[in-house]
């Protein structure tokens, strides 16, 4: 499995070939920082959810959500020792936004398909979308954002990450479907991250 | 709060909840409706996100304005369903492309020599099985 994912790694190390070292180290050759904060965003997420879960601030809380956040990125860290890297939050921003927007037209036309069209009349098929994304995190997010929005279900990766499958339920032109997951996702989500 | 103000603020929150009930409706008949596995994938994936989103608005509405305290674990339940949501299809149509399809078939080609990731571990046994020296060199 890994050896197929050989070309995706090799462009992903060329594209950040001027960040600190993405080598994987083990936890003890680390810096102290590195170390006892290896993800500083995930530990920062961590406290803000404990804080949400409890739904009241109180001392205690906030007490326990730091020790939590601390000690789940330290035992968790060998298994993903990459820093995912985020460009450029506001474009996040921007990009939930307009997936939320697609969520609700989604969910109508979808709606209508179930209630409206007869089910020998669906023209769903499989098709296959070329990425030009590399980064894993940045694929899963591509993923995740084809399954939610209109009549499509991404279903698998190609062995060397460079296509996806994706399931539609109705689908007229396949040509401008790929289209729009490009030029409306993938070119965000390429804008996001590096 | 006055009482005027409380009933249009109970009739938003009767909205929200009746949008949200009719799509997780929608998307539980499109379990029965749709004919087979894979569209049936559509349904529950989709519709049911807007549903219980409907749902959770209505909530943050009723503590927000007549209970008078800000409920942010609405926004969690929301988090979590739009992270799981698309985890669990891949999970069910990766279960059904093992069982089902056929990847000459039934699928596109993906563009590469490589195939689907899901097939491609018995493609390799395959090719191994031909001609083992140049599937050395390849990997």
């Amino acid at each position: 499995m890994m050896d197929d994912h050989e070309p995706s790694v090799d462009d992903r190390s060329d594209s950040t070939a001027g960040a600190p070292s993405r080598e994987v180290e083990p936890l003890q050759r680390r810096g102290f920082l590195e170390r006892w904060l290896p993800h500083p965003w995930l530990s920062a997420v961590l406290i803000l959810l404990w804080m949400a879960l409890l739904n009241s601030f109180t001392a205690g809380g906030l007490v326990v959500g730091i020790v939590l956040g601390i000690l789940i990125p330290i035992y968790t860290s060998n298994f993903w020792p990459e820093r995912p890297m985020i460009r450029s939050p506001f474009r996040a921003v921007g990009f939930l936004l307009i997936v939320v927007f697609d969520v609700v037209v989604a969910n109508i036309q979808v709606a209508y398909l179930i209630l409206f069209r007869r089910p020998d009349q669906l023209r769903s098929r499989w098709i296959a979308v070329p990425l030009d994304l590399t980064s894993p995190e940045a694929i899963t997010v591509l993923t995740g954002t084809i399954t939610l929005t209109p009549g499509t279900v991404a279903s698998d990766l190609s062995a060397d990450g460079r296509t996806l499958l994706v399931h539609c339920l109705d689908v007229d032109n396949e040509a401008a479907l790929v289209r729009q997951i490009k030029e409306r996702y993938e070119r965000r989500i390429k804008t996001i991250f590096p | 709060m006055d009482e005027p103000m409380n009933r249009y603020i109970e009739i938003l929150i009767a909205f929200h909840i009746i949008v949200g009930a009719v799509f997780v409706f929608v998307g539980s008949f499109g379990l029965i409706k749709l004919p087979d596995l894979m569209s049936r994938l559509h349904g529950p994936s989709k519709a049911t996100t807007l549903g219980v989103g409907g749902c959770l608005i209505a909530s943050m509405i009723h503590f927000g304005s007549l209970e008078g305290r800000l409920s942010i674990q609405e926004l969690l339940i929301t988090f979590f369903l739009f992270i799981t949501a698309p985890v669990t299809a891949h999970f069910v149509a990766k279960a059904y492309l093992h069982t089902e399809a056929d990847p000459e078939s039934d699928l596109p080609p993906p563009q590469g020599r490589y195939g689907w990731s899901t097939f491609v571990a018995f493609k390799a046994t395959v090719e191994q099985d031909d001609q083992p020296a140049d599937d050395e060199n390849e990997v």
